[in-house]
C-alpha cells in the first residue's frame, strides 16, 4: 500500500467555498438589474458608456499591474465592478472619452496607487466619479429623460432648485433623470437584497445608511420615502457604501459608518450646494474607516484578566 | 429541546456520512506496537523496561515524571525487541518502545477491577486515574488528574463532558456515546465524585441527535447530571465555548477554566475513566475514525495504541485513488503527516485521508478586509490584524491585540475567502510573544 508525496501544511485543512473571485461575481451579479435597466432606458449610448468603463478599468488595472511587475491579477472581478459601479454613476450624456478617463483615474488613483487590492483607502469607483463631477461638472450633471431623450434634471435637482416633486413609481421603477444606474431604486434593492440573501454583505451599514437618511428626514421636514428612492443613495448604500476595503470590518464599526454616511447625505442634500451628498458621504466615511476600526472592537471572550 | 451555543463559530460541512452510522469494531491484532514514552502535554516518561524483557497487556512500560505527566503501560503482550527514538504523529522523534507482540494478549495481574465508586475516596480516583495513564481523549492529550486537582479555592462547582465533537469527518465520540453511554456517565460520575461537585453537564452538538437520546437515557435518575443540545457550530468542542454554552460563564483571559469554576473533559476519557475503576484496564486503546475519501472503507475501529497508521489503513481497505493529505485528528486542528509508519497514540481521534477532491490548495491574495475572520473568531479577536502583526514581528501590539487568547481553532483560515493563512501565522506570533515573556521572566 503505498503513497505519493503527501502533502504536509498546517491546519484548517479544509477551506470554504467562497473565493475573491466568488464574492466580486455576485456583485457584478447583484449589479446586473440595473445594469440592464439602464440599457433599456438609455439605449447604445447606455451600453457604450458601461462596456468603455469596464474596458478601460480592466486595461488600466492590467497595464499598472504590468508596469508594477504584479501578477496581473484581472480575473479577479474587481476592476470590473469598479468600470461598472462608474458607469453606474455618470450621466447617460457623458461622452465615451471622459468615461475612459473616469475609469483610468478610479483604477490609478483610485487603487492602484496605494497598492492595489485590498490596500486602497477610498472606494475606487468614487474616487473617479469625485475627478469626473470636479473636471467635466457641465457633462456630469447633464441629464436626460429617458422617456423622450430631451435634457432634464434629476429628481433631486428638480426638488432642491424648483421645488418640483417626482412620483414614488416613477422613482421605483426609474423613468426619470439620473446617473445610468441610479433612475430605478426598486431593481438596485433587489440587487442589494440578493448580496445580503448570499451572505456577500452584512444588513449593517444599508440598514443603517438608509434607516439614518429616512429618520433625519423625518425630523428635518422632509419626506423621507422620496429621500429614500431618489439619487444615488440606493446604489450608494448597497454597492459603494458596502465596499469591504473601504469600510469598517466589524458589525459595530459598520453600524456608525451607516449612520454617518446617512447623516452627511441628508446634511448635503438638503443644506448643502450640490442636489445629492452620497458621493461625499461614502467618500468622506472612507477617511474615519481606520479610526473606526480601531475604536469598534468586538468584545473579547473572558476580557476581565485573572486575578 | 433548548439548543445552546457561543458566540462566533462557522459551519464547516460535518462530513460525518461516511462512518456516522457504522458500529464500532475492534482492529486486527498489531505484530508489532510502537509505544511513544511522550503521548500527552506534559513531562516525557522514563522508560522502565528493557530489550528482551517480557510484558503483559496493561503493564506499565514507561514511569511518569513529574505531576503534569501519566504512565504509559504495554496494549500487548510479548516481547520488548527496542527501545529508541521513533517518529511519532506530533511530527518529531520520541523515545517509544517496540513491543512484538506473541498475540495471546494476556493480561498483567495488576490489571483488577477497583471495586464501586461508592467505595473509593477522591484521592482513590484521581489515583486510579493517574496510575491509568489518562489523558484527554479529545486530542489534546492533557493529564486528566491534574484537571482533577485545582487549587481548592477555586471552588469549582461544575464537570462538563465534552461530546460535541465539532471537528467535521470524526465520529469515534458520537458511536461511543451510542454504544456504550453508561461508561460515559459512570465516568462522569467519577469525575464529580473526584471533585466533590454536583452538577454535571453533558455537552452533544445537535447533529448527533441519537446520541443526545442515548446519553439522556443513560443519565436517567442520575443526581446532577444533565444532558444538553449544543447548536451544531464548530468549534462547539473547544473548552471555553463550551463552558459559556453550558454555563454562561466566562474563563477569564489568561485563566483556566478552574477559574469558571469548571473541569471540562472529553467523553471518550470519560468511559476511560469508567474502564480503569471498573477493570482496572489502564488506557491501552482507543476509538480512533478513520474516514475521508481517500480511504477505501472507513470505519470507525478499537485500535490498540501503538498500532500503526499503516496497518490501521490497510484494514480500511487501503487508500482510494492518490492520497494527498493525511491527517492525524480532524480536519480543523489535526496534524498533517509525510509518513504513515506511526503509531496510533492517545489522542489520535482520527486518521483522515483527503482525496485530491478534498484537498484545497490555492495561494493566499490580499486582504479584502471583508470582517469574516472577526465575524467568526470565537473569541472576538481580529484575525486579519493579528496576522499582520505576527508575519511583522510586532509582537508587542500582537499582544496588546490579545494574541495569547486565540485558541487556535481555524475558523479564520477557513472563512477566509482569500486563502490566507491566518491561523498558522497568529500561531507563530503567539509563540514568539510566550517566547519573549519567558526570556523577560528570567
Amino acid at each position: 500500500m503505498e503513497h505519493g508525496n503527501l502533502v504536509v501544511s498546517s491546519s484548517p485543512h479544509i477551506r470554504s467555498k467562497e473565493s475573491v473571485n466568488s464574492i466580486m461575481y455576485n456583485v457584478i451579479i447583484a449589479l446586473l438589474p440595473a445594469t440592464v435597466a439602464a440599457i433599456y432606458f438609455f439605449r447604445l449610448r447606455a451600453f457604450l458608456l458601461i462596456a468603455v468603463s469596464i474596458i478601460a478599468a480592466i486595461a488600466a488595472e492590467a497595464i499598472i499591474l504590468k508596469i508594477r511587475k504584479k501578477p496581473i491579477a484581472i480575473n479577479d472581478g474587481s476592476a470590473i465592478i469598479t468600470g461598472l459601479l462608474l458607469a453606474l454613476t455618470i450621466s447617460p450624456a457623458m461622452p465615451l472619452w471622459m468615461a475612459v478617463v473616469g475609469s483610468v483615474v478610479s483604477i490609478g488613483i483610485g487603487k492602484q496607487v496605494y497598492g492595489g487590492l485590498g490596500s486602497n483607502p477610498f472606494n475606487p469607483a468614487l474616487v473617479g466619479r469625485a475627478f469626473l463631477i470636479i473636471t467635466f461638472p457641465v457633462q456630469m450633471t447633464t441629464w436626460i429623460n429617458p422617456i423622450d431623450g430631451l435634457a432634464t434634471a434629476t429628481p433631486l435637482g428638480l426638488q432642491k432648485m424648483e421645488g418640483i416633486g417626482t412620483g414614488y413609481l416613477e422613482l421605483l421603477l426609474g423613468n426619470v433623470g439620473g446617473s445610468l444606474g441610479e433612475t430605478s431604486a426598486l431593481l438596485l434593492l433587489i440587487g442589494g437584497l440578493y448580496l445580503i440573501y448570499k451572505g456577500i454583505i452584512r444588513w449593517y451599514i444599508p440598514v443603517s445608511y438608509l434607516g439614518t437618511v429616512a429618520a433625519m428626514s423625518l425630523i428635518l421636514g422632509s419626506d423621507p420615502i422620496f429621500q429614500l428612492l431618489s439619487g444615488g443613495l440606493m446604489l450608494g448604500a448597497f454597492f459603494m457604501a458596502t465596499d469591504m476595503v473601504t469600510s469598517p470590518v466589524t458589525k459595530k464599526g459598520q453600524l456608525i459608518f451607516g449612520i454617518g454616511a446617512g447623516l452627511i447625505t441628508i446634511i448635503v442634500r438638503l443644506y448643502g450646494g450640490y442636489p445629492e451628498g452620497v458621493l461625499f458621504s461614502i467618500l468622506l466615511m472612507n477617511i474615519f474607516t481606520p479610526i473606526i476600526d480601531k475604536y469598534a472592537m468586538p468584545k473579547i471572550y473572558g476580557e476581565v484578566k485573572s486575578k | 429541546m433548548k439548543k445552546l451555543t457561543f458566540k462566533g463559530g462557522t459551519h464547516p460541512p460535518h462530513s460525518k456520512k461516511a462512518t456516522e452510522k457504522l458500529a464500532l469494531e475492534k482492529a486486527n491484532a498489531p505484530k508489532i506496537v510502537v509505544i511513544p514514552m511522550q503521548q500527552h502535554i506534559g513531562a516525557p516518561c522514563d522508560p522502565i523496561v528493557a530489550v528482551g524483557d517480557e510484558v503483559k497487556v496493561g503493564q506499565k512500560i514507561g514511569e511518569a515524571k513529574g505531576f503534569v505527566s501519566v504512565p504509559v503501560h504495554s496494549s500487548v503482550s510479548g516481547k520488548v525487541t527496542a527501545i529508541e527514538p521513533r517518529l511519532y504523529s506530533g511530527g518529531t522523534k520520541v523515545t517509544c518502545v517496540v513491543i512484538e507482540s506473541d498475540m495471546q494478549d494476556t493480561i498483567h495481574e495488576s490489571v483488577t477491577s477497583k471495586g464501586s465508586l461508592e467505595a473509593l475516596s477522591a484521592d482513590d480516583i484521581k489515583n486510579i486515574i493517574k496510575e491509568a495513564g489518562i489523558v484527554g481523549m479529545g486530542g489534546a492529550a492533557f493529564p486528566t488528574h491534574v484537571k482533577l486537582a485545582p487549587p481548592p479555592e477555586k471552588n469549582v462547582d461544575t464537570v462538563i463532558l465534552n461530546g460535541a465533537e465539532c471537528e467535521p469527518y470524526l465520529t469515534a465520540d458520537h458511536r461511543l456515546m451510542l454504544e456504550n453511554p453508561e461508561d460515559v456517565v459512570y465516568g462522569l460520575q467519577a469525575f464529580m465524585k473526584a471533585l466533590n461537585v454536583s452538577k454535571g453537564y453533558i455537552g452533544i452538538e445537535d447533529n448527533k441527535m441519537d446520541a443526545i437520546e442515548a446519553m439522556e437515557k443513560a443519565a436517567q435518575g442520575k443526581e446532577g447530571i444533565e444532558v444538553v443540545a449544543l447548536h451544531a457550530k464548530y468549534p462547539q468542542g473547544a473548552e471555553k465555548q463550551l463552558i459559556y454554552a453550558c454555563t454562561k460563564r466566562e474563563v477569564p483571559s489568561g485563566g483556566l477554566p478552574a477559574d469558571a469554576r469548571v473541569v471540562v473533559n472529553n467523553v471518550g476519557t470519560a468511559a476511560a475513566v469508567a474502564k480503569a475503576i471498573k477493570t482496572g484496564m489502564p488506557l491501552v486503546e482507543r476509538i480512533v475514525t478513520i474516514t475521508g475519501e481517500g480511504i477505501s472503507n472507513p470505519k470507525n475501529l478499537f485500535v490498540k495504541i501503538g498500532t500503526s497508521f499503516r496497518e490501521v489503513i490497510e484494514q480500511c481497505g487501503g487508500f482510494k485513488g492518490n492520497p494527498q493529505k493525511i491527517i492525524a485528528g480532524g480536519p480543523m486542528m489535526g496534524i498533517a503527516q509525510f509518513n504513515i509508519d506511526i503509531p496510533v497514540i492517545k489522542g489520535t481521534s482520527g486518521i483522515l485521508t483527503l482525496s485530491e477532491n478534498e484537498l484545497q490548495l490555492s495561494d493566499p491574495l490580499a486582504c479584502i478586509k471583508c470582517g469574516r475572520c472577526i465575524e467568526v473568531c470565537p473569541i472576538g479577536l481580529l484575525p486579519t490584524k493579528l496576522e499582520s502583526f505576527s508575519s511583522r514581528n510586532m509582537l508587542m501590539e500582537a499582544e496588546n491585540y490579545h494574541v495569547l487568547d486565540c485558541i487556535e481553532c481555524g475558523s479564520c483560515s477557513f472563512i477566509c475567502p482569500a486563502k490566507r493563512r491566518l491561523v498558522e501565522s497568529i500561531r507563530l506570533g503567539k509563540a514568539q510573544v510566550m517566547a519573549e515573556k519567558r526570556k523577560a521572566k528570567a
